[in-house]
């Protein structure tokens, strides 16, 4: 077993961790239980960066959407009413146009990844990339970089004055 | 972990084992010794902890098992802990209510991997290596949600719900007071920020300007906050909430919440010795005595420890906050402080 197997072989386990997880995300009834699932797409999506050498967005990922955005989900999940006997009922409506529209989209998707031309180097020796990505934030990108942070700033003092007026 | 593959190397007909096997058995085994350091670490601590409080409340805590001031105390409780029950509840959620207790100890295992003990004493020096312990740590967040959740008992919805609340609000405080000392040192490898601390006490950040100062109080503060500890501890209160996230646990699974508690504790002790104190770096500088007074690995627990130290001494002399109170302080005092550090820290390192 050469070191390329074992490669491909972690590859394949963080893959099938993150595809799986993110089935059960959506087949769940529970909607707790697809809040927790999404924990493990998460962690597989920060795996396959790491693996990919951006270990910057890898830990930036667990970060953001695992520490961050799951948290708060899960907080809004839990202060909902009843949730422990919560059913989601799931049935279909229409099927023809949505086998329709899922069809095109999944043709869609398909045609775009037989286009493009994929980097597949394997498993990348770590290059430190986060001193280069500060430095294209700070110095090429900087323009984007602000204008991100300001739209974000306002968003939040929306948000809080959204609230502020619904409680009055 | 390179010191452990070069141990390994010892081993007779070691280097005719196929390539993927000498690759794995590193990793294995830096992870069994650290697993195991960890558990006796954290009896000491546990026994070390009962001592402190007993003192302080002017009693002499353990005292029999073991002879010597009662050492073998929590060894014994160690025991009984593995060897009770597993008591499932009847209506909880078995597949989370199981999975939850390892998921909070993987967040605080995890980030040990980076923690640089000494000078070649550590499992793998990531150049990300501070982001990654912020990282991983957002797992135990999501385990003691899954098992206040799972137990399907209203006192651990709470404590769940409690702790979710504490730790994502005081993560950005203590995320901003580990900015001070990454601005200065320029990189977020924890071998490079001890290094850059190298040469005695007064190259130390607690020392090094008044901004890191307030950063490492700022960072203490919010790291109590994050390991639930008094006047903390909300999300187990027990004149509240019975035992909050836990409550339902019994047996290893709880024993496995109890080592999570310690082995945070450490791990936030020593962050803090890394990144303020100097990390495994002597204290005194090279010119007055000998240079390697003690070894590093020792001169990392004794600064850590000193920290644990002071974090069971404020656990046994305050009060808890109530809830209002700890948003007020993450929010409203210990935020803008940590803004204005960074801040600060920004402008010396671009004016000095």
């Amino acid at each position: 077993m050469d070191k390329n197997l074992l490669a491909q072989l972690v590859f394949y386990c963080f893959a099938a961790v993150t595809v799986g997880s993110a089935a059960v995300v959506v087949f769940s009834k529970s909607i707790i239980r697809s809040a927790f699932a999404l924990l493990f797409t998460f962690f597989g999506v920060a795996a396959l960066y790491a693996y990919a050498g951006a270990d910057f967005l890898a830990a930036t990922q667990m970060v953001i959407y695992v520490g961050g955005i799951l948290v708060l989900l899960l907080f809004g999940v839990m202060l909902t009413h009843k949730i422990y006997n919560l059913q989601l009922k799931s049935e279909t409506f229409q099927f023809i146009p949505t086998l329709v529209v899922a069809l095109a989209v999944f043709v869609a998707l398909a045609v775009c990844m037989m286009r493009t031309h994929w980097f597949n180097g394997g498993p990348t020796p770590a290059v430190p990339t986060t001193a280069s990505i500060g430095e294209l934030l700070m110095k090429d990108y900087i323009l984007p970089f602000e204008v991100a942070s300001i739209l974000l700033l306002i968003a939040l003092i929306g948000a809080a004055m959204i609230v502020r007026r619904g409680s009055e | 972990m390179e010191s452990i593959a070069r141990l390994l190397q010892l081993i007779p007909k070691y280097s005719e084992l196929p390539e993927f096997l000498r690759a794995l058995i590193p990793v294995v085994v830096s992870c069994v010794v650290v697993f195991a350091l960890l558990a006796l670490a954290v009896l000491f601590l546990v026994w070390m902890e009962r001592k402190v409080s007993a003192h302080i409340q002017d009693r002499l805590g353990p005292m029999y098992v073991g002879g010597w001031h009662g050492w073998a105390q929590t060894l014994a409780d160690a025991l009984k802990l593995l060897l009770k029950e597993d008591i499932v509840p009847a209506s909880v959620d078995r597949t989370l209510f199981k999975m939850a207790p390892f998921i909070v100890f993987l967040g605080a295992f995890a980030a040990y991997v980076v923690l640089p003990f000494g000078a070649t004493s550590f499992v793998a020096d990531l150049n990300i290596g501070i982001l990654y312990i912020v990282a991983v740590g957002s797992l135990s967040v999501i385990g003691i949600i899954m098992a206040g959740w799972a137990s399907n008992n209203k006192y651990s919805l709470y404590g769940g719900m409690r702790a979710a609340a504490q730790i994502i609000s005081y993560e950005i405080p203590s995320a901003m007071a580990i900015m001070t000392v990454i601005i200065p040192v320029g990189s977020l490898s924890m071998v490079d920020i001890v290094n850059a601390q190298k040469g005695g006490i007064q190259n130390w950040f607690i020392l090094r300007n008044p901004f890191t100062f307030l950063g490492f109080i700022v960072y203490f503060i919010a790291s109590l906050a994050e390991v639930n500890r008094t006047p903390f501890d909300i999300p187990e209160a027990e004149s509240e909430l019975v035992a909050g996230y836990h409550t339902e646990y019994s047996g290893m699974r709880f024993a496995f919440f109890f080592l999570a508690e310690y082995a945070n504790m450490f791990l936030v002790a020593g962050v803090a010795t890394t990144l303020f104190l100097g990390g495994w770096t002597q204290v005194i500088p090279g010119s007055f005595i000998a240079p390697q007074l003690l070894p590093g690995p020792i001169v990392f627990f004794l600064k850590a420890l000193l920290i644990i130290f002071v974090q069971m001494w404020l656990r046994w002399s305050l009060p808890r906050l109530r809830v209002d109170q700890l948003m007020y302080l993450s929010w409203k005092v210990l935020l803008p402080i940590s803004f204005v550090l960074v801040l600060g820290v920004g402008c010396l390192a671009v004016y000095w």
